[in-house]
């Protein structure tokens, strides 16, 4: 919303600087955006009297001005058809730089003649498109006057955010209010005096349905005027709508255009000439069409307000008018539309129309639905005064919105919920400023001004108060510590996200964060064909049109991105969302990581090594270890799920629960996403692993220290080739519980002296004597127990 | 005696000149071995009469304690010198880089998003506030009906938010525009509403991700956002003020930021506030803390009564104040990122150059920000 200072002043008595009206808007909610004076670019510009213009010796086109600056008369060539002896312009010296042009001006010789300077153009002053001539000032400008002041541009234009509550600072009028309960100043009465009709209007409203105060359009007033004048609007007028950006047009929209930023109250006027007999307020028929002021045709349905004679339909309610029935130059006759449209409908109208007007952005809002009376008066005195004419009296159609209501504010509310102690009568001076109707001194009875739609409870009553007494009195007070010393700010389940993330940051991975949504068939080769469920209706594209199942499709694409720029070997990881449907359960936090490439690049040290699923093993498994998982009942099996590698993948369970999946990629995925070497991933599940029991005592299971130094033994087993080598090192670790503290592989072989279809594994086990050294002979038992129990667990046979 | 003031000259010049172990060794016997002149002096004593020998024996004796001597101490010299001789030819170069293991040849990073929720999760733990959490796919309930947002509000339209398939019941099913749907779900907790009636108070923060159909150069449809949630019987504007100072002072790590709150409208508090820090743009550049400039990093206000009904709370008794801000957003100003789309390109140079090290574990005691 934007507006001029002097404007402002027309509605508020004020002798506060401009400083103080852009704070106190801020601090009032009304947040100022910005704040311009055109005149900044005209600086040194000045009002200039041609003393003579007499044709250039040596140009036909040409003409060289004797230039009066008030401080002196100076010689400037002049190409514009216009100039002549006795005008007034705007005048630019030497060392100016031309707005429109970015010309910096120099005294210079044009065909033999001094140039000292520049008349300017409209358009060089960036204050319109006309560039036929150069600008005529009025005979009463000041010559040497500052040209902004002559402009009338010395006028500093304010924009100021509104925000969706507050309909009423739609307009100046609603601004000037706000700023005069904050003390700045007094709000000066409005000018809506009763402007006498001297016929009946023939035209009617009327509606097509019976009207009801939430009716689309409840009420509708109107009146018609005769034997006016279209044509320019005064320049006082015209200046003050170009400040804000808005065109010009006649006499007639201006007024409309005027009036709705003004006063917040949009009005329309129709040609009266062109309307087929009375106005009638009803719905829209399903296919009818009209031609909008926009230019374009809209087919419209029962959901619209439309205003229709008995041919068509010439407006859409709230939101723009028809074309053939707007008002021309010529236009004698009009028929003024004062109209309160609801404004959910006529939201979701605009919406499905696709229109964006001022009128709808108001509506849509809530004005004040008594600005139906008093608009047509204040329209009334503005088209008599600017057009001539006569108007008829005022009638109407309807009844009023209910828009009565008040609220009780309890005496300590205030205290209580902003900790300010605003005095009593502050108190109801601040809501009656604000145009409420206050009874009781505390408890009070506030009945809400008709232009205030937002407020509807005493919660609001409370913020009134407190943003004009100032947020700035609320005192800062610290929260009061709930406890002498803090508590963990994430349960235990939540911690397992920082852990898991520090975990792989160590590792040298890469921390990325990445959509939580992707493309369809990538979803889909990674496990979610028949979730419909997930897919986004509206998607900002087809590459982000369904939430992810899994984490690493879009790491696969952050490798190749990062492959592209000539990035090598990254290491990416991501702990956040997979998505395995659209109830709240279907969501699990997953740390996902992948690695392409080599493990070990070429060095000095030793081989270079390219990635494998045991690089991808060892990550997972240094997040389940990080998040607390129970590593020695841990178990690797194959099983992976169908995007990795059928041969070289796995999952890691704790029973029968998954905790995570690792291994190399599908070759069918890797081979598409183009990326050099093999690619190996995995998934750890952060909330698979069991929550440990809550204890009463963080205090750890006595250590029970052995005096005796422990001892090991090699195996070499000979088993089938399919048979897991886990099973192996968990038989000989369970062959003698209170002997066997560990046990590792230490070699794998097949080949020579292995038969075919089996393998050799060789197992180091240690033996952890407990009471006293072990004798021989219990060492050669125990090593019969762990070769039997693998035996039996396995069919392994000791290798020969 | 000439004889023995001779041999000992010679006997401890050989020593102290001897320039390798073996040398020393050479003196040794040509001192004290078996045909040593020092052995050749004890060899005489037989000869000599008793007062004789018993005054000369004692002179050879000692003369031989000198040598014994002077030899120990040259050989300790010799073989110090021998060991740092030999060290000096075991050189490497230590220039050449470490072994490459993965922790030190790929850099390892965590990604500043994370970082700064585990900075809001040291700051907001310090003032009493739990950390909870809610699902990116809502209900339109829980992430407009409940936080007093009307059927027909703007913010409901399809073109900010994203749309899933609805429930078989009907109810449309929403990418979670704000993490406010979590006040409802915390507040709707029988175990929270009993905490309440018991007199305690409900502190939360949530941060996570968040969805609106936005994709220019300063918007992305996925960011991240805080929610703070209080509420309790006598919790008013002030502690929100104080709450928010202590937490912006604390998290920009500025001990006198200046900040502003501001009269604002959001549909599920009242009073609302927009929060601005004081900064400045001296020279285009962004500076926290001083200057003449505001820069609008947060929204905040007390609940609306109407939400704190809609969860299942009496309004007349409960009371509180909510925020939310950008995580994503106050990362970029403390940590100055410049591109908000470059937190979710996983361009390897940006993560390594923005990111934190794993042992960064932010806390207020301990340190924040590096």
């Amino acid at each position: 919303m934007k507006f001029t200072l002097s404007w402002l002043k027309e509605h508020l008595d004020t002798t506060a600087s401009l400083g103080e009206i852009r704070d106190t808007l801020t601090m009032l909610g009304l947040e100022v955006e910005g704040i311009t004076n055109p005149g900044e670019t005209l600086k040194g510009f000045i009002v200039g009297y041609v003393v003579e213009a007499v044709q250039h010796p040596n140009a036909d086109r040409l003409r060289v001005c004797k230039v009066d600056t008030g401080g002196g008369v100076v010689q400037v060539v002049c190409g514009a058809p216009n100039a002549r002896t006795g005008m007034k312009g705007v005048f630019a010296p030497s060392g100016s730089t031309i707005p429109g042009t970015g010309l910096l001006l120099k005294a210079s010789k044009i065909r033999g003649e001094e140039s000292n300077g520049m008349l300017c153009s409209s358009r060089e002053l960036e204050l319109g498109d006309d560039h036929s001539g150069i600008i005529d000032l009025p005979a009463e400008a000041k010559t040497g006057a500052p040209a902004a002041e002559a402009l009338g541009l010395d006028d500093p234009v304010i924009e100021i955010k509104v925000t969706p509550n507050r309909p009423d600072c739609l307009g100046v009028h609603g601004i000037a209010r706000d700023l005069a309960a904050a003390g700045l100043g007094t709000l000066k009465p409005l000018k809506a005096d009763k402007v006498s009709g001297t016929y009946q209007s023939p035209i009617k409203w009327a509606h097509g349905y019976e009207p009801r105060p939430d009716s689309p359009c409840p009420i509708v007033v109107g009146r018609h005027f005769r034997g006016i004048k279209n044509g320019a609007s005064p320049d006082w007028l015209q200046r003050r709508l170009k400040a804000i950006g808005l065109r010009p047009i006649s006499a007639l929209v201006d007024i409309t255009n005027l009036v709705t930023f003004d006063l917040n109250r949009p009005l329309h006027v129709f040609d009266a000439k062109k309307l087929a007999g009375d106005l009638v307020m009803r719905q829209a028929r399903d296919g009818e069409q009209m031609l909008a002021l926009d230019g374009k045709t809209y087919t419209l349905d029962p959901s619209i307000a439309a205003i229709a004679d008995a041919k068509g339909v010439h407006g859409l309610g709230g939101i723009m008018g028809g074309e053939d029935t707007g008002v021309r130059e010529d236009t004698t006759e009009v028929f003024l539309e004062v109209a309160y449209f609801d404004p959910i409908r006529t939201a979701a109208s605009g919406r499905k129309l696709g229109i964006f007007s001022d009128a709808r952005y108001r509506f849509e809002r809530g004005i004040d639905p008594q600005s139906c009376w008093w608009g047509a008066e204040v329209a009334a005195r503005l088209i008599l005064e600017l057009c001539g004419g006569e108007t008829s009296e005022v009638m109407s159609s309807g009844v009023m919105p209910n828009w009565q209501r008040s609220y009780t504010l309890r005496t300590d509310r205030v205290k209580t919920l902003t900790a300010i102690d605003v005095p009593s009568d502050k108190t109801t001076s601040i809501l009656a400023k604000l145009g409420f109707t206050v009874e009781g001194g505390g408890p009070w009875t506030a009945a809400v001004p008709p232009w205030r739609p937002d407020i509807v409870g005493e919660a609001d009553l409370v913020e009134e108060v407190t943003r004009v007494f100032g947020f700035d009195n609320i005192p800062t007070t610290s929260l009061p510590r709930l406890s002498a010393t803090s508590k963990p700010v994430r349960s235990p389940l939540q911690r397992r996200v920082p852990l898991a993330r520090r975990a792989l940051g160590a590792r040298g991975m890469n921390e990325a964060v990445t959509w939580s949504f992707l493309a369809r068939a990538k979803a889909e080769r990674f496990g979610t064909k028949q979730q419909a469920d997930l897919r986004l209706l509206n998607s900002i594209d087809s590459t982000l049109d369904t939430m992810r199942p899994s984490i690493l499709p879009n790491l696969i694409d952050a490798a190749q991105r990062n492959e592209a720029r000539g990035l090598s070997d990254p290491a990416l990881f991501e702990v956040g969302p997979e998505y395995k449907n659209a109830t709240p359960t279907g969501q699990r936090t997953v740390a996902a990581g992948l690695r392409h490439n080599m493990a070990v690049p070429r060095n000095w040290a030793g081989p270079a090594r390219t990635v494998d699923a045991f690089d991808a093993k060892a990550d997972a498994l240094a997040v389940l270890a990080a998040i607390g998982t129970p590593m020695d009942n841990l178990s690797t099996q194959p099983g992976a799920p169908d995007w990795y590698h059928p041969g070289h993948s796995g999952l890691i369970k704790l029973g029968d629960r998954v905790m995570a999946q690792f291994g190399e990629l599908h070759p069918e995925i890797s081979a598409g996403a183009d990326l050099k070497g093999p690619v190996v991933a995995f998934e750890v599940f952060l909330d698979a692993p069991p929550l440990p029991k809550a204890k009463a005592t963080k205090a750890r299971p006595k250590l029970a220290l052995s005096a005796f130094q422990p001892l090991e033994r090699d195996f070499a087993f000979i088993v089938d080739a399919e048979v897991e080598a886990e099973k192996l090192v968990r038989a000989a670790r369970n062959a003698d519980k209170a002997l066997v503290t560990a046990a590792r592989v230490f070699d794998v072989y097949t080949g020579k002296g292995v038969p075919a279809g089996k393998k050799s594994i060789a197992l180091t086990v240690t033996l952890q004597p407990v009471e006293r050294t072990l004798t021989d002979a219990e060492i050669e038992a125990a090593s019969n127990k762990i070769v039997a129990q693998v035996a039996k667990a396995t069919g392994a046979t000791l290798r020969g | 005696m000439d004889d023995l003031s001779t041999i000992r000259s010679e006997a401890l010049g050989a020593v102290s000149q001897a320039a390798d172990l073996a040398a020393l060794d050479a003196a040794r016997v040509a001192a004290l071995g078996k045909k040593g002149s020092v052995t050749g002096l004890m060899k005489t004593l037989g000869s000599l009469a008793p007062d004789q020998r018993r005054e000369f024996g004692a002179e050879v004796n000692q003369l031989k304690g000198e040598i014994e001597a002077a030899l120990e101490a040259r050989k300790s010299d010799l073989s110090a010198s021998a060991l740092a001789a030999k060290l000096g030819n075991e050189k490497v170069d230590v220039s050449l880089p470490t072994r490459p293991e993965f922790a030190t040849w790929t850099e390892g990073t965590l990604h500043p998003i994370g970082q700064v929720m585990d900075e809001l999760a040291a700051i907001f733990g310090e003032m009493g506030f739990t950390w909870a959490d809610g699902p990116d796919i809502e209900d339109d309930w829980h992430n407009f009906t409940a936080l007093n947002i009307p059927p027909d509000h703007p913010a409901r339209q399809m073109q900010d938010t994203f749309y899933l398939p609805s429930r078989p019941d009907g109810t449309p099913m929403v990418l979670r525009t704000h993490t406010s749907p979590v006040q409802a779900r915390t507040m709707l907790d029988k175990g929270v509403q009993k905490m309440l009636a018991d007199g305690g108070s409900l502190r939360i923060i949530v941060p996570g991700r968040t969805f609106r159909i936005d994709n220019d150069a300063t918007h992305t449809p996925m960011f991240h956002q805080v929610e703070g949630l209080v509420i309790d019987r006598t919790t008013h504007m002030g502690h929100l003020k104080g709450c928010l100072v202590d937490f912006c002072r604390a998290f920009f790590e500025i001990d006198d930021l200046p900040l502003r709150f501001r009269p604002s409208y959001f549909p599920f508090t009242e009073p609302s506030a927009e929060v601005d820090i004081g900064c400045s743009w001296k020279g285009g550049e962004l500076k926290i803390g001083a200057g003449d400039s505001w820069l609008e990093i947060l929204g905040s206000g007390m609940v609306h009564p109407n939400v704190i009904a809609n969860c299942g709370l009496d309004p007349a008794v409960y009371q509180g104040f909510a925020f939310g801000m950008g995580i994503d957003r106050i990362a970029m100003l403390k940590y100055g990122i410049p591109d908000l789309r470059s937190f979710f390109d996983s361009d390897l140079r940006w993560l390594r150059h923005y990111g934190f090290s794993a042992l960064e574990w932010p806390s207020l005691t301990g340190g924040l920000g590096r």
